[in-house]
C-alpha cells in the first residue's frame, strides 16, 4: 500500500493509473481492451444495472473479449437508465441509454465485435471540465 | 459482418421526435440505400443531446459535424454533399459563426452546450470505489496544495474569492462562514458534512456521495485546515445505504492511503472523518437540529444566534457545509477562484445541480452554470412536458420553495432572482407540473409533508401549518370560501414571521407562491366550485348523457355504493349525494355514457 505523502506520490498513481489498470489480479493495458462503465447509482441499481453489468462480465469472458468493466456513479440520465459507456481502443466513448440484457447483448455483438453503432445511444450534452 | 464507416445519429428525442426525426430517418435510410450506401453508413436513432428548439438533429459520425431542423427533404443533400463527396452542407449548421469557424478550421467547433459539470466532475465517470481512479481524476491534489503551499487565511481568502455560496439552499458565502469558524478560538472545532437531503424528489447529494466520494472527504479535509479542526462528521440518512457504503469505503481508502489521520502529506495536519447516521427527519436538515441530532438529543432546532460556527456540536465551533457545496471545493483549488468566479451571474457563481422531475421529458441531475434561464432547463435539457402538454409551473426549492409560472420561464436562475421571483433555490429539486396538475392540491400536497415534518416545538409550525393544511383541504373539496383565501394568505404570513426555524419560517411559500401566480384556480375552486385540471375529487361530479347511455346495466351493477338507478335498456343516473366518485362507472361504460364534469 502507497503511503501518499507529496504531490509526487500523487502524481506516480495518476501516471501508473493511466498505464495500466488492475482488476482482480489481471493487467489490462487501457489502450488496447474495451472499457466498459456501468452507472451504479441508486437510479441505475433499480433499473437493473447489477444484471447488466454482471451479464457484460460472464459474456464477454465467454466470447473471448478482453474488457475492463467497471463501475461508476449516476451519469444523470435517469430516464434512460441503465446507462453504460463503452470505449472501444482508440476511439471516443459512446453511452447506451435503457440498456437490459437484450441490448447489452446487442451492444457486444454489433458495436463491441463490428463498430456499429446501435438505437439508443445518448449524447453527451454537458461539457467538462 | 459489415463495418460501417460513417454513422448518422438522428436525434429521436421526444421533442425531435414530433417534429418529424422519424421521417428525417427514414429518408436518410432511403437515401442510402439508393445510392448503394447501406453497407457503408449507417442510420442510428438516439436520446436527446439538449437542442430541442433546433430539432429534428442529425449528428456526422466520425467527423462530428452536427445539423440541425433537418427536414426530410434535407436527407439527399446531406447524403450527396456530405457523405459522397466529404463537403460540410453549412445551410444545416447550428449558426453562421458555426459556419465560420467550420470553414476556417475545417471542423465544427463546440455549440451551445447548456449543462457544465463541475460538483458532477466525477459522477458517472470514474469507480467511486477506487481512490486511485481519483487520484488520476487529480484528486487529492487540492488537499496537498492547501497543506504545502496555503496558509488557512490564504485558502479562505481563495474560497472568498471565487463567490461560492452554500448549495444547500441558503446561499451563505461558503469562504464568509469558513473565516468565522476559524476566527473563533477553542481546544476542539468540527467539520460536518449536511448529507441529510431531504426535499421530495431531490437526489442532488445521494448522486455525488454515490458517485464522487472522494471529493467530499477532500474538500472536508481542507475545510479542517481552514478553521482548524481535526475532526470531520458526515450526517447522513440512513435511507442512502449505498452512499453510507460507498462514504464508508472511501474513507477507509484515505486512511489507508494516508490521506486522512496523521501528519497528511507531511504537513503536520491531522484530520479523520466519522459517519453519524440521521432517521431521515427533514427538520434535521436544518443545522441546529442536525447537530442536536448528532449529539443523540431529539432533531429539533434552536435558535440562532449563537450559530453553530460558534457554539455548535457538543457546544464546540463547528463549520456546516452541504454536500455539493464541498464537491465545488477542490475544483476551486486546483482550477483558481478566478476561473470559478468567471462562471455564473454577479452575486451567484459557478453551478448547480439540479433534480429534474415531475412532468418532463428528460427526468434526470443536471448542472448548469448560475444564470441559466427556467426555460432553457426545461424546454432544452428536459427536453419539454410528457406528452406535449401545456406546461403550467415549477416547482423549486422543495418543500421552501414556490411555485414559478411561464411568465418566470425566462428567469435566469440563480439565488437572488428565485427569491425576488417568490420561489427560492433551495437545495436543488425542480419538480415540473402540466396542465393536469391542481395548483391548490399541489400546495396541500407540500403543506401535509411539512404538517408531517414539523418537530412540534414552536406552536406558529406545529399549529399553523396544521390549519393552513385544513383550510387548504377544505378548498380542494369545494368547501372554502373566499374568506378562507384571506384567511390562508394572513395566517402565511404569521407563520413566517414567527416560527424558530427554516422549516417553519418557509413552509407557507408553496401556498403564497400558488396564492400569488395561481389566483383564478383557488377562486374557481371556492366561486365556481371547479377545478380546471380535474384532480380535486370533491369538485368533480360523474354523470350519464342519458342519449348514449343504452341502459346496459354495466355501471349500476360495478358502483360500490349502489348510487346508479335506471330501468334496464333505459337511461341511468347517477344519484349525488351517494356518489363516492370513485370512476368506477366511467371505467365501466362501453358507449361513453358517462361524463365527468
Amino acid at each position: 500500500m502507497v503511503h501518499v505523502k507529496t504531490i509526487e506520490d500523487l502524481k506516480k498513481i495518476k501516471e501508473e493509473f493511466g498505464k495500466r489498470i488492475q482488476v482482480s489480479g489481471k493487467n489490462f493495458d487501457p489502450e488496447k481492451v474495451v472499457q466498459i462503465k456501468v452507472g451504479l447509482g441508486t437510479s441505475g441499481i433499480a433499473s437493473g444495472a447489477k444484471e447488466v453489468m454482471n451479464f457484460l462480465r460472464d459474456e464477454l469472458e465467454k466470447r473471448n473479449i478482453e474488457a475492463l468493466v467497471t463501475q461508476t456513479g449516476d451519469m444523470g440520465y435517469s430516464y434512460a437508465e441503465p446507462t453504460i459507456e463503452v470505449k472501444l481502443p482508440g476511439q471516443p466513448a459512446v453511452v447506451f441509454g435503457k440498456v437490459n440484457i437484450k441490448k447489452a447483448d446487442e451492444i457486444i455483438e454489433r458495436y463491441i465485435k463490428n463498430g456499429e453503432l446501435i438505437d439508443g445511444i445518448l449524447p453527451t450534452n454537458y461539457l467538462t471540465i | 459482418m459489415a463495418k460501417y464507416r460513417m454513422h448518422l445519429l438522428v436525434c429521436d428525442g421526444t421533442t425531435c421526435h414530433a417534429s418529424q426525426s422519424e421521417s428525417v430517418k427514414n429518408a436518410l435510410q432511403d437515401c442510402l440505400e439508393l445510392n448503394n450506401l447501406e453497407n457503408e453508413v449507417k442510420v442510428v436513432s438516439t436520446g436527446c443531446f439538449g437542442y430541442c428548439e433546433k430539432g429534428p438533429i442529425v449528428k456526422v459520425l466520425p467527423d462530428n459535424t452536427l445539423y440541425v431542423k433537418v427536414k426530410p427533404g434535407d436527407a439527399e443533400k446531406i447524403v450527396k454533399e456530405h457523405i459522397l463527396n466529404g463537403q460540410i452542407v453549412k445551410r444545416l449548421l447550428p449558426t453562421e459563426t458555426v459556419a465560420q469557424v467550420y470553414a476556417s478550421e475545417g471542423k465544427t467547433p463546440f455549440f451551445d452546450k447548456k449543462q457544465i459539470r463541475i460538483a458532477l466532475r466525477n459522477c458517472g465517470f470514474i469507480d467511486p470505489e477506487n481512490i486511485e481512479e481519483y487520484i488520476a481524476h487529480d484528486g487529492y491534489q487540492a488537499l496537498c496544495k492547501c497543506l504545502t503551499e496555503y496558509t488557512p487565511q490564504q485558502v479562505i481568502d481563495i474560497i472568498k474569492r471565487s463567490g461560492l455560496r452554500g448549495r444547500g439552499g441558503g446561499g451563505f458565502p461558503t469562504g464568509l462562514k469558513w473565516e468565522i469558524t476559524a476566527k473563533v478560538k477553542s481546544d476542539q472545532k468540527y467539520v460536518i458534512c449536511n448529507a441529510d437531503e431531504g426535499d421530495p424528489g431531490a437526489f442532488m447529494d445521494r448522486s455525488i456521495m454515490e458517485g464522487d466520494p472522494h471529493s467530499v472527504i477532500e474538500a472536508m479535509a481542507i475545510n479542517g485546515y481552514c478553521t482548524g479542526a481535526n475532526k470531520g462528521l458526515v450526517y447522513i440518512r440512513a435511507e442512502y445505504p449505498l452512499a453510507v457504503k460507498r462514504l464508508k469505503v472511501a474513507i477507509d481508502q484515505a486512511r489507508a492511503y494516508g490521506l486522512l489521520g496523521k501528519n497528511i502529506f507531511n504537513s503536520g495536519f491531522d484530520f479523520d472523518i466519522e459517519l453519524r447516521y440521521g432517521a431521515g427527519a427533514f427538520v434535521c436538515g436544518e443545522e441546529t437540529a442536525l447537530i442536536h441530532s448528532m449529539e443523540g438529543k431529539r432533531g429539533e432546532p434552536t435558535f440562532k444566534p449563537p450559530f453553530p460556527s460558534e457554539h455548535g456540536y457538543l457546544g464546540k465551533p463547528s463549520n456546516v457545509n452541504n454536500v455539493e457545496t464541498y464537491a465545488n471545493v477542490p475544483v476551486i483549488i486546483n482550477k483558481g477562484a478566478d476561473w470559478f468566479a468567471s462562471i455564473g451571474t454577479e452575486k451567484s457563481k459557478g453551478s448547480k445541480v439540479f433534480a429534474l422531475a415531475g412532468k418532463i421529458n428528460n427526468v434526470g441531475l443536471i448542472e448548469v452554470p448560475m444564470g441559466t434561464t427556467l426555460r432553457d432547463v426545461i424546454f432544452k435539457i428536459g427536453g419539454g412536458i410528457k406528452g406535449g402538454k401545456e406546461f403550467k409551473a415549477v416547482q423549486t426549492g422543495g418543500p421552501s420553495g414556490g411555485c414559478l409560472t411561464s411568465h418566470h420561464l425566462d428567469t435566469p436562475i440563480d439565488y437572488d432572482n428565485l427569491i425576488a421571483a417568490g420561489s427560492m433555490m433551495g437545495s436543488g429539486g425542480m419538480i415540473v407540473m402540466d396542465e393536469d396538475d391542481c395548483m391548490v392540491s399541489i400546495a396541500k400536497f407540500y403543506l401535509g409533508f411539512t404538517v408531517d415534518e414539523s418537530c412540534g416545538k414552536c406552536s406558529p409550525c406545529r399549529i399553523g401549518n396544521k390549519r393552513l393544511y385544513e383550510i387548504l383541504d377544505k378548498i380542494t373539496k369545494g368547501e372554502g370560501t373566499m374568506e378562507d383565501l384571506t384567511k390562508l394568505r394572513n395566517l402565511s404570513e404569521v407563520i413566517k414571521d414567527t416560527s424558530l426555524c427554516g422549516l417553519g419560517q418557509t413552509s407557507p411559500n408553496p401556498v403564497l407562491s400558488t396564492l400569488d401566480n395561481f389566483w383564478e384556480e383557488y377562486v374557481e375552486h371556492v366561486v365556481d366550485k371547479k377545478c380546471r385540471a380535474g384532480s380535486c375529487k370533491g369538485l368533480m361530479k360523474y354523470i350519464i348523457d342519458a342519449e348514449a347511455c343504452t341502459g346496459c346495466t354495466a355501471c349500476a351493477r360495478a358502483c360500490p355504493v349502489n348510487a346508479i338507478s335506471g330501468e334496464r335498456k333505459g337511461p341511468h343516473f347517477i344519484n349525488q349525494e351517494i356518489c363516492i366518485k370513485c370512476g368506477t362507472c366511467m371505467e365501466k361504460c362501453k358507449f361513453n355514457a358517462v361524463l365527468l364534469q
